[in-house]
């Protein structure tokens, strides 16, 4: 029996513009879409795929959120995932609480591959993944476009600031997507009626035991500073121009 | 009185611009002692750098053999222990910060903060979050170490004309070999580098083919710039995946950004928003690229490319 953890974080869908409350308090988030964060959605396709080669038996979705977390469960049980595990959380986890629920249900189910996106594009952090690396103490293989699979061993693509890297990292291994790993597939009709009888297990965060509290508070958000309006120009003399009085040509 | 260590990017002997931006953003804390850590096999050239830097005090080497590539596993154990003597431990934004600084902040038992775009006191920050949508006031616990990256768009590196005393640390981790380097395939362009070049020309969709992206090469080559892309010409393969800018690719801040063919998607739009002068380029008046763009001019780019070349001489 070998296991893939995927983490399914809901997230305010990417093609929202997200806008600041004029109190300051947050975002406006009430009637607004909420998705399967993109990279995760890209971590459960490579998953699927591992497991349809082979290198898998059973692919677990999870997820820490509030209890209409479930919807993006679902979807990822239609996508093709075995079971899915809410750990129904109704305030913040941080990352780093994040990792500690994970690592509590990395101890229950043993899995080989924990996968997750690199990013939640809600809090933009990049962190759960290495986090729950360095507290499981296993290796991790993160911004990941290609992972191939050897026995008790994956040798990882990863995309990085001067180009591609090629590490190899024993298994168990935590890895964390990036855009180019595969193409997530499409759902159909018929899966979602199958998915609505795959297990979907509730647990309560208070239940694992693990410290949740957050550690920083927000306390302000501001929309960013506007840029000044610009000039539209006819034609590339007139560019050529533009450029020339600000110096840059 | 806060005491910051910077965990110094390198690569091949060299030292990389985003620890003298990070150096920059340690420096706006007042009364901030700041220190660099240079993890490697042999750290002395890198340090010798780093010791220029304005504002840095003490210069670490931390040499292992173990250190020849930047693997989060290995490094992360070592940075743990150096932290012991810090208040504060920074590393940049860029690939080689966000992989290890979680993975240390993991292992000192607290929570990392990503992409300081502002220090307004020792443990309070501004940074974006959703793709820069809105920019949050963070504060974070006094009686706890703070690990954090620093959005190096946001900040001009600290200048030269320091001079640090530069000490060999001894450093007991047990480090993991369940990690190993394999390769790392960068594409040698002879061109500017996209995170620190002062002029970039980007392509984005609208190119059609790797083929049609020459001609964003091209204009780059006579402006000396750089060259990105947005993600749907990485993904389309018209342009190499380090060209990525914008959210979750290169966050850039350029004194001239042009951007071609580029419909300027929020996630596009994060990674330049603090360029200087955006000039775009597009057919279609109503892009949301040109309500951010200082100079627009609408029309097709393989008409408009050729005539900017000519006349740009
Ligand atoms: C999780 C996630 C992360 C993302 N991260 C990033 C990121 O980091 N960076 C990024 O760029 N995108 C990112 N995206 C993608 C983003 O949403 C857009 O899809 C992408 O930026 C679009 O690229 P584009 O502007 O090149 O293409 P398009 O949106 O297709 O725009 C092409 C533009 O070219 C113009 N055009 C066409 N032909 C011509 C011509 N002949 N002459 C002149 N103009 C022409 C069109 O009018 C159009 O405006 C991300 C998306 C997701 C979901």
């Amino acid at each position: 029996m070998s296991k893939i953890l995927v983490g399914l974080k809901r997230v305010v869908d990417y093609n929202v513009r997200v806008r600041v409350k004029p109190d300051g308090t947050g975002v406006v988030t009430d009637g607004v879409k909420m998705s399967i964060n993109p990279f995760d959605e890209i971590a459960l396709e490579e998953a699927l795929r591992i497991k349809e080669k082979g290198g898998a038996t059973e692919v677990i979705v999870v997820s820490i959120g509030p209890a209409d977390t479930q919807q993006q469960l679902r979807t990822g049980l239609a996508m093709g995932a075995d079971r899915a595990i809410l750990v129904q959380a109704d305030s913040v986890v941080e990352p780093l609480a994040a990792a500690k629920v994970f690592l509590k249900l990395i101890e229950k189910e043993s899995p080989q591959i924990v996968l997750l996106g690199k990013q939640g594009i809600d809090d933009d952090n990049n962190q759960t993944g290495q986090m729950l690396a360095a507290l499981w103490d296993r290796p991790q293989a993160t911004f990941a476009s290609k992972v191939e699979l050897d026995g008790g061993k994956a040798k990882v693509t990863r995309e990085v600031d001067a180009g591609l890297e090629t590490i190899e990292v024993d298994l168990p291994a935590v890895l964390t997507t990036d855009l180019r790993l595969n193409e997530p597939r499409y759902v159909k009709l018929p899966d979602i009626m199958k998915a609505k009888k795959k297990p979907l297990e509730t647990v309560a965060i208070a239940s694992l035991g693990v410290e949740t509290a957050p550690q920083f508070k927000t306390t302000k958000y501001e929309p960013p500073a506007a840029r000044s309006k610009g000039v539209m120009v006819k034609d590339v003399g007139e560019l050529v121009a533009a450029l020339k009085q600000k110096g840059l040509v | 009185m806060a005491k910051i260590l910077i965990v110094a990017e390198h690569a091949g002997g060299k030292l990389n611009q985003s620890t003298a931006k990070c150096v920059a953003c340690a420096s706006t804390i007042s009364g901030a002692e700041i220190h660099v850590a240079v993890f490697a096999t042999d750290g002395a050239p890198v340090a010798a750098e780093a010791a220029k830097i304005q504002g840095v005090k003490t210069v670490l080497t931390v040499n292992n053999a173990a250190n020849a590539e930047p693997l989060a596993a290995v490094l992360a154990p070592q940075v743990a222990a150096v932290a012991a003597n810090y208040t504060h431990v920074f590393g940049p934004s860029t690939t080689f910060g966000k992989d290890l600084m979680p993975r240390v902040a993991a292992l000192l038992g607290v929570g990392q903060l990503s992409d300081i775009m502002a220090a307004e006191g020792a443990y309070k920050f501004r940074r974006p979050v959703y793709a820069g949508n809105a920019i949050i006031t963070v504060e974070a616990p006094q009686d706890k170490k703070l690990v954090a990256t620093v959005r190096t768009a946001s900040f001009q590196a600290a200048p030269e004309g320091g001079s640090a005393s530069v000490e060999a640390a001894n450093v007991s981790a047990s480090l993991p070999s369940h990690t190993r380097f394999v390769t790392r395939s960068a594409a040698a362009t002879g061109r500017p580098d996209l995170q620190t070049a002062p002029r970039v020309v980007s392509g984005g969709r609208a190119l059609g083919s790797s083929d049609n992206f020459k001609i964003i090469f091209s204009l780059a080559d006579k402006l000396g710039a750089a060259v990105g892309a947005s993600r749907a010409a990485v993904d389309a393969g018209y342009a190499a995946n380090d060209l990525q800018v914008g959210q979750t690719g290169k966050i850039i801040a350029p004194e001239l950004y042009v951007a071609v063919g580029i419909s300027g998607a929020i996630q596009h739009l994060t990674g330049i928003k603090d360029a200087r002068t955006i000039v775009a380029i597009n057919k279609d008046a109503e892009a949301p690229i040109f309500e951010v763009a200082d100079i627009g001019l609408v029309g097709d780019l393989f008409t408009v490319l050729p005539e900017l070349e000519k006349a740009l001489g």
